[in-house]
């Protein structure tokens, strides 16, 4: 139980709202979602997840230990030398890991350019996710992304979870900072909420705002 | 070293109004009672480094002194340009003050590692850097710095040494002997534990920029070692100048650029780029001979 195993995770509680505010979008994307399991992890016609909000992966580390990508026992020593599992996740140590992240505002950009190769390569089925948080889109280089992939149509989605930790706020809310996106806003907890908005597939990106308690 | 620097910073911002703040969330905390003592001054810019370095440019052109806060990584690497067009470019300065390091963060993994920032300003001119190797060296450095404009880098780091030497800004010897070896900030009580037989000069500086070249050319008789806590070789262009025409072997010790895909301590990362006692002894013995 994913819930259980996140109770395992030790060593990073700083960040450990982060992990909580996550764990139901990813549990989501997993269990309903993505069609990628250990056995596909390699394939080239995978859906991709990218947790852009690297600093909070206990949760990420979590499902992926329950869905089999990982052994649950290197859940134990997050952190520690010899470990797979940093406090940020690295995609060349952990299985099942799409991209190395942990400084903000590189998950986006990178999920742009994931989206666009394999719909250069034909895989027009696959679907590509991005994970970030509310403050991470303070960074300038989510905003250039954002309209990119608005004036390309690509047909991403990223889902923004929301608990109003953005150091001043983002007044007219979230989607007003996503024009050209189709939106669904969500329950960050109501897993059938969160199935719902993953499954637009609008033509064009797509942005799932999940509301979660507000941080601290 | 990061509480002395909130600290001081924070009596600079009480003692001198064109003191300015400019922090992108990282210690925004600590800093709490500035920010609220001083709002039109002392400003948290969120999660926005590269603007963090803009305002400060823009400060910095009223006549402002603005000091910028934030892991190394995120305010050297991120922000270079800002740095190189922002400040640089329009000949203003500001004084930018990091956390983290090369490898403080080693459980964080290599997005919040720098060991290439003292490199990256080297690409520029007119920076001066300051690597403390205790704490006690670091207010000097603040308030030296908000009597001028120039550019300041200080790089703030968890491993210290067990004594500070606020009086390291040109090549201080604390020990005589052979062959020179150079510590740099908290490399000096490494470098002394792993010389403390050896016939060798060790001489010590928290301000590997500018270089004192005068005094390396002084104290270098054939040999240099240079140990320095960020990327190795950083400062051998500089050496090289230094000793221009006169015979030398050098050696520069530092932070590999190969990444360490592990977690841990620093001191786990230190011991495997070789900057732990054991580590320099055996490259010390290498380079010089096991007669040193």
């Amino acid at each position: 139980m994913t819930v259980t195993t996140l109770r395992r995770l030790t060593g990073d509680q700083k960040h450990a709202p982060s992990a909580h505010s996550t764990l139901d979008v990813i549990r989501v994307l997993y269990e309903r979602v993505l069609r990628i399991t250990p056995e596909t992890a390699d394939d080239p016609d995978r859906d991709r997840f990218l947790l852009s909000k690297g600093h909070g992966p206990a949760a990420y580390y979590a499902v992926l230990a329950d869905r089999g990508f990982i052994p649950d026992g290197w859940l134990d020593r997050m952190g520690e030398w010899h470990s797979r599992l940093g406090t940020h996740p690295d995609r060349v140590l952990i299985p099942g890991v799409e991209a190395g992240t942990g400084s903000l505002g590189h998950g986006l950009g990178l999920a742009v350019g994931v989206a666009l190769g394999l719909r250069a390569q034909g895989y027009a089925q696959t679907r590509t996710f991005v994970l970030l948080g509310d403050a991470e889109l303070d960074e300038g280089s989510n905003h250039e992304a954002i309209a990119y992939a608005a004036a390309i149509q690509l047909p991403l989605t990223a889902i923004v979870i929301d608990n109003q930790s953005a150091t001043h706020g983002w007044p007219g809310g979230i989607p007003a900072r996503f024009p050209g996106w189709s939106v669904s806003m969500v329950d960050g907890h109501d897993h059938d909420e969160i199935e719902h908005g993953l499954q637009v597939r609008s033509g064009r990106p797509h942005l799932v705002v999940a509301a979660v308690e507000t941080k601290g | 070293m990061r509480e002395t620097f909130i600290a001081t910073t924070t009596a600079l911002l009480d003692e001198d109004p064109r003191t300015a703040l400019v922090l992108a969330d990282i210690s925004a905390d600590a800093f709490g009672p500035a920010l609220r003592r001083h709002p039109d001054r002392a400003l948290n810019v969120g999660i926005r480094e590269q603007l963090m370095v803009g305002v400060a440019g823009g400060l910095a052109l009223t006549g402002m002194r603005p000091y910028l806060h934030s892991y190394a990584p995120f305010l050297i690497d991120r922000a270079y340009e800002q740095i190189k067009l922002d400040l640089g470019h329009q000949d203003t300065g500001a004084v930018l003050v990091s956390i983290g390091g090369s490898y403080d963060a080693a459980g964080a993994g290599y997005t919040h590692q720098s060991p290439g920032d003292v490199a990256l300003l080297d690409t520029l001119d007119g920076w001066t850097v300051q690597v403390p190797g205790h704490r006690d060296e670091v207010p000097a450095m603040l308030r030296a710095a908000a009597r001028h404009d120039d550019r300041v880098y200080l790089r703030l780091v968890e491993q210290e040494n067990s004594r500070a030497y606020p009086d390291a800004g040109k090549l201080r010897v604390l020990k005589r002997g052979g062959p020179l070896v150079l510590a740099v900030g908290p490399m000096l009580d490494p470098v002394l534990a792993a010389t403390r037989d050896m016939d060798v000069t060790v001489a010590y500086t928290n301000t590997p920029r500018p270089l004192d070249t005068e005094g390396l050319r002084l104290l270098t008789e054939a040999e240099v070692v240079v140990v320095e806590p960020y990327l190795a070789g950083t400062s051998a262009r500089l050496v090289s100048e230094a000793l221009n025409g006169l015979p030398h072997r050098s050696l520069h010790l530092g932070v590999g650029r190969a990444e360490v895909r592990n977690y841990g301590t620093w001191r786990d990362h230190a011991r495997v780029h070789g900057l732990d006692e054991a580590g320099l002894r055996r490259s010390l013995q290498d380079f010089l001979g096991t007669g040193a």
